[in-house]
Order: structure tokens, then sequence, then C-alpha cells
């Protein structure tokens, strides 16, 4: 007992204060990035040419942020002269052509639809659909459970069940082995029901793209309204996204 | 013994002209024959050059070693003889149509169509998207009843299929069925540009995003005689123990929280982050995805990020101690993990288990002992067996590794670390060459094996996670143990659906 109380001592008090207060990620992490006007055109070619996931279009200087991984490459490429990228993790959007960006990313509070708000502001039930990804995204909506995040103060949790839930949250490029999975998990969730897709994965097939046995964006499947982008989305980007559609 | 198969080394090169292209009763006898004889599979795969399909085998007694030979349409199974090549028949069955005779249980692995038009060797019909399509193995008898539990689990996990056989409440038979997290990479790799290669490997397994990240990086290093600067070597080491650190942290708390003590649930799961976040220093993601690539890594080891580091471990040691100390010494937390989902040390070398879950069973092999690559083989690294073979002992192996890891990563940190980071560009590659790479991530031996062709392209990317030998091993701990101790047990091996299902 004596040992317990000691740990409980030990390990203090570790929740996040956000969205209260500011939190500043690490200058090595790779949020939006930011296109830079002044770049020669050349540039601007030489990063989508490097680019891994053929993210970039450099006619119209814009980065595919559903398809991005958010490697870095093309920062290092260009040495930050093309595009650089921010700390800033608050880059879910909710139409998917929000997600090709020149850096600005258009606010979400003012896209989110009202209904939802009324609906599942107080009380949001999620069932988890993890469909082919490489779990990384799954592992990061997970630590929203521990105590630094902890999502459930803010009334959402992940269910068991998708008949005592509100939505679906995918995850992964929704293999040709998971799809009828899926489908049936989306029509076990009472309507009206939500539906969020998580990394790059679920939005355009990231690293996957071109296979045959994925799918190349989960919109072709289910109406969504929430993307999230990533390679995996940071914990405080998923955060952010859930508590400014919904609260 | 003297033995037609070649010795290799891990990470080495070899021509392809220079390894023993045997006829097929000649390697199946000299495989079954090292294999017999203590030896373990490393790879044993089919590949197509022009219309021919081909064999090859690695297997790891002291050595590497590999031999080839073509492959017949059907053949007298190994595993009739020999446990085990099991998946890896299973495998070639699936991908190439090639049938074995006689295999003990010939059913699918991820549920997909062979590569080569071939007829199904598993009458399965492809137009039900339904892995789980398929007659399960069953027990009769008035008191039996089924279980049957996903694809889509009651958490945030990955989905797979589990079919549990019980008699009341003890389990007799655990039937896994994997396949709903199939991407089809190894077919993917070969076609896609060279530069998506790293992020592909990168999403084989992202909890693994290191162990696959060096196989494909010393893979391609060998083939392109490239040598990443010892600086590389140093900061690629340091990432493999943190990202050990992050998995086993977690599932010891996880554990705990399967036995519903829930201070080192909490705590583990916050300290868990805090290593994630140390990736995140180092690289700015924490998967470390974006960090390894051939030749080198994409990140300097700068005084800035290696003193934070330093005191970021400094600062978590003692509490990682203390709540390890505080798990063990909990009785109640004892006498559950204690002969729970026990599994023999002959079962274990029968199905070949690697890692935590084969050293829990008194198997010693880690690959940063037996074939180190990176900064291993100055590091000195315990063995780590256990002889238990129950939760309990794949706890203690984690636990063990967890406090080795922070020394491991303390000793690295005390230098300045100085590396170049390599311009990405396209290498040219070995033509006709063949190359081997293990690593012991979290989970035990990941090994890539690459083949170019004569114009040094890639001809074959085969990728094997540590989970490929041990969804076996959880299967057999559940073997006459209580159904509600299935989460622990799975838990305590913690095995990558994705890994295994590319
Ligand atoms: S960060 Fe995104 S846009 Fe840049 S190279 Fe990587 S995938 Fe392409
Ligand atoms: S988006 Fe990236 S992190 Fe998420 S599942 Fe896909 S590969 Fe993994």
């Amino acid at each position: 007992m004596l040992n317990t109380l000691r740990n409980r001592f030990e390990q203090g008090y570790r929740t996040t204060k956000y969205p209260k207060e500011k939190i500043e990620l690490w200058k090595r992490y790779r949020g939006r990035p930011q296109i830079q006007d002044a770049s020669p055109a050349g540039m601007a070619r030489a990063c989508a040419e490097a680019c891994p996931q053929d993210a970039i279009d450099s006619e119209k200087r814009v980065i595919d942020m559903g398809r991005c991984v958010f490697c870095g490459e093309c920062e290092d490429r260009s040495q930050g002269t093309f595009v650089a990228f921010t700390q800033d993790f608050e880059i879910a959007v909710s139409e998917k052509e929000h997600l090709i960006t020149d850096g600005a990313i258009p606010d979400l509070a003012a896209h989110a639809r009202q209904h939802f708000k009324k609906l599942f502001g107080r009380s949001l039930q999620l069932r988890q659909v993890s469909a082919a990804g490489c779990n990384a995204c799954e592992a990061d909506l997970n630590v929203l459970a521990t105590p630094f995040f902890d999502l459930a103060r803010f009334g959402i949790n992940f269910v068991a069940s998708p008949r005592h839930a509100d939505g679906i949250v995918v995850t992964g490029p929704i293999s040709r082995n998971m799809k009828t999975a899926l489908l049936e998990t989306y029509a076990a969730v009472p309507d009206p029901k939500v539906v969020i897709a998580v990394g790059s994965c679920t939005l355009t097939g990231g690293p996957f793209r071109g296979s045959p046995e994925i799918t190349e964006g989960l919109d072709s499947l289910l109406p969504v309204d929430l993307f999230i982008p990533g390679c995996p989305p940071h914990p405080l980007t998923n955060l952010h996204a859930l508590l400014t559609f919904f609260k | 013994m003297s033995t037609a198969f070649l010795e290799i080394s891990n990470g080495v090169a070899v021509p392809r002209d220079k390894i023993p292209h045997l006829d097929f009763d000649r390697f199946r006898r000299e495989a079954l024959d090292i294999v017999e004889n203590g030896g373990k599979v490393v790879h044993f795969f089919a590949y197509q050059e022009g219309d021919v399909v081909k064999l090859s085998a690695v297997l790891r007694q002291d050595h590497l070693l590999t031999a080839g030979c073509d492959a017949p349409d059907t053949y007298p199974a190994l595993s009739s003889q020999c446990e085990p090549f099991h998946m890896f028949e299973r495998e070639l069955a699936e991908q190439f149509g090639i049938s074995p005779e006689g295999h003990p249980w010939l059913k699918m692995v991820r549920y997909h169509p062979n590569y080569m038009d071939r007829v199904d060797v598993f009458g399965n019909n492809y137009d039900d998207d339904i892995p789980g399509n398929y007659d399960y193995y069953s027990v009769e008898g008035p008191e039996i009843h089924e279980v049957a539990v996903g694809p889509v689990h009651a958490g945030v996990i990955e989905p797979g299929h589990f079919r549990f056989n019980c008699i009341g409440e003890r389990v007799l038979n655990l039937e896994i069925q994997l396949g709903y997290q199939h991407r089809g990479i190894e077919t993917l790799i070969p076609g896609a540009a060279a530069k998506r290669l790293p992020i592909i490997i990168e999403s084989v397994a992202g909890d693994t995003t290191v162990g696959h990240s060096l196989c494909m990086a010393q893979a391609m290093e060998a083939l392109s005689s490239t040598q990443p600067d010892q600086g590389a070597h140093t900061i690629r080491t340091i990432a493999l123990e943190l990202e050990r650190l992050q998995n086993h942290v977690g599932d010891l708390g996880a554990l705990s929280g399967d036995v519903a003590f829930l201070p080192p649930m909490n705590y583990c799961g916050r300290m868990r982050g805090d290593f994630l976040n140390m990736s995140l220093l180092l690289c700015g993601n924490r998967f470390s995805k974006g960090l390894i690539r051939p030749g080198g890594v994409r990140f300097t080891l700068d005084d800035e990020v290696r003193t934070t580091l330093a005191q970021r471990i400094t600062e978590i040691t003692p509490q990682v101690k203390h709540v390890i100390e505080l798990l063990f010494s909990t009785s109640s937390v004892r006498s559950r993990f204690e002969n729970c989902g026990s599994v023999s040390q002959e079962d274990a070398e029968h199905l070949g288990l690697v890692g935590p879950a084969g050293r829990a069973c008194g198997m010693a092999y880690d690959v940063r002992r037996c074939f180190p690559t990176e900064g291993y083989g100055e590091l000195d690294i315990p063995e780590n067996a256990e002889d238990s073979g129950d939760v309990y002992a794949r706890a203690k192996v984690r636990a063990d590794e967890v406090l080795q890891s922070i020394d491991l990563i303390q000793s690295l940190l005390t230098a300045p670390v100085k590396t170049e980071c390599p311009e990405p560009e396209e290498r040219a590659m070995a033509p006709d060459a063949f190359v081997v790479t293990l690593n012991e991530a979290w989970r035990g031996e990941v090994a890539h094996c690459v083949l170019t062709d004569a114009a040094g392209n890639l001809l074959r990317y085969k990728i094997k996670d540590p989970s490929f030998h041990n969804w076996n091993g959880l299967s057999m701990s559940l073997r006459n143990t209580g159904i509600s101790d299935f989460p622990l047990n799975n838990k305590s091996f913690n095995l990558s659906y994705c890994g295994f299902d590319l």
C-alpha cells in the first residue's frame, strides 16, 4: 500500500490544460506546412519530384495534406525556402478540398456543423474501426485515454459496440478484406451519425496508394464529416479536431 | 555438420550466382537436416524470374545459411516432418499457388488470390471480402461451445478473427484468422518509385517503424555499397531502443490493467507517451517515421537534442523503476501472471518463437547478440532467458529489457554524436544480388530479404515481422487456459496484425 502511495506521489498530476492553455510542440515536429511565396519555380518542381507521396503541385504551389505523410523531405530539399513546417498541430478540416493548402487552413470551428454540436456537444461516443493501416494512428488515438490527455473529461469516449456509438472513427486504407466489416459497423451505428477519417491512409490510401488491395479515400465509401491529416496525426491534432468540431 | 547451403552474413550482399541452386529433393533434404538439428527458419519464400518460379530459404544456426531451387508445382510438405516450416509453406501456397502435399494444416494466411493466376490452393472465392469465411477447426461434444470474436474488436485495436473452442470456461483450442489488414505490400514495392520505399516500409507496422526501417536501410546500403557513418549507427541504435521502451512500458501497463491493478496502467500509459515524445524530440515524429533512410539518418543528434534526451531519460528512470517494482511486488498481480498461459520450451522451439516470447520460454536468441548490426557489436546485451513460459516470464523479460534499454541509451548519450545526413539520391544497386537483414525489434527478429535482377532493379522484397512466428505461440498459450485470461495472454505477446498481414 505504501509503495502504491509513494508511486502516486512520484507520478504527480499530469493532465494537460490544453485547450485552455496553448501547447508549444518541439521545433522538429512537423505540423501545418507553409508554402513560401518567394521561392523560385524550379525549387517547387524539385520538391514535387522529391516528394515520396506526390503530394505537391508545383504549378499551383500547394500541398495535399491528405496525401502528405509529413516526412519533411520537401522542407529538407528546399532548406525551408519552398515549404517550411510549422509546429501548428491544429490542422483538421471538414471538407476534403481544404486539405489542399498553401499553408492557410480554414477555421474548423467556423465550418463545424452546428447540429452536431447540439447533438453531441455534451456526450460523444465513438466506435473506432481499424482498417489496414500501420496501427500508429490507432496508437495515437488510444493515448487520448491516458492521463495527459484524459479525453473522457470532455465527455468523449471510445466505446465497444457500434450500437452504443454516435459515430465511427476510421483509420487505415480500408483493405479489401476489411471493407465489409467496416460497412457493417457503420450500418450498426444508429442515425444521426458522424464519420471521422484519421490519417493519410484513410484520407487517400497514404503510403499504400496504388495497391489494388486498398481504398484510396474513405470518402469514396462513406460520407466523411471530419478529415484529420497526419501519419499519424499527433494526439493533439485529434484532440483539437474533436473538441473544435463537436464542443 | 556439412551442408550444401551457403554461409552468409547479416546485411552483407552476395551475388546470386554464388548461392547454391540445388535440385528440389536435395534442397528439401538439406533444409530439413539443418532445422531438425536445431536450426531455425528465417525466410522461406518464392520469387518469379522470367517464367520460372524459384524457392529461396534462409536458415540460421550459429550462422545464416541460404540455398535455392526451382519451385515444383506440388511437393511433399516440409512441415509434415518439421513444424517450423508450417507458416512459411502456407504463405508459399497462398502467394504462388504451390501446393505442399501432406501439410498438416493447409489454410490461407492473408486471404488473397495468388500472384500467378494459378488455381487457388485453398479453393477460396475471393469475390467475398471476408477472410473469416472459412470452416474453422471445430471440436465436438455435448459440453463444447464456440466463441467468435472480431474482426472488429472491443477496443481501439487492429482487426483479426479469433475462434475459441471451449469446454465451460476452459479453452481447448484457439484459432486465429488474420488477413484483414492485408495491403499487398510485397507486390506494391517492386513496382513503386524508389523514393516511396522508406515510407512504405515505415508503415509495415507503425509500432516497429525502426525495426523494419533498419532492415530496409541495411539492405539498400549493402546492395549499393554505402556505409553510414558511426554517428548514424549510434542514432539508429538509440531509436531502436526507444522503440523497445515505448512498447514494453506500454504493454506492462496494459498487463497491469488486464489484472485490474490500475495505478501502473495509468503510470505506464503516461510514461510510454514520454518515450514516444523522445522519438519526436529526435526526428519530429512519435513513431520515428522520417528518421531512417538508406545511407544514414535524416536528423542529427546535436548537443541540444542529446542533452535534452539525456535529461529526460534521467528524470524518468526512477519513475520507471519504481512502477516496475510496484507491479512485480504486488501479490495479486503475481498470482495472476504466474502459471498463466504457459508455453513449454519444446513447443516454443517447434513453433519457432522469437523475441521476448521466445526468451520467456528459455530460448535466449537475440539478434542484437547473435547477428549484431548498427552499434550492437560494441554493446553488452544480457541473455534475458526466463524458463517458465507464462505471462509472468513474458512480462519479466520485458521489464528486464526496459531497464537494459535505458542503460544502453544512457551509455550512448554520454559523448557527442556526429553524423552527416545523406543526400536523398537514387543509389545504383548491385545486379543479380541477394541480401538478408535481421534486427531485434521489440517483438523479436525482423528479417527482410531483397533480391535484385540483372539490371539492378528489385526482383523480390520479402518481409517478415516477428509476429509471423509468434501468433501461433499465442494460440498455444491459450490451450487449457480460462477464456477470461485471453486478454492478459494477448497483451503479454501483443503481436502485430498489420506486420503479419503486410
Ligand atoms: S512532407 Fe509531405 S509534401 Fe513534403 S515530401 Fe513529405 S510527403 Fe511530400
Ligand atoms: S496514416 Fe500513417 S500512421 Fe496512420 S495508419 Fe496510415 S501509415 Fe500508419
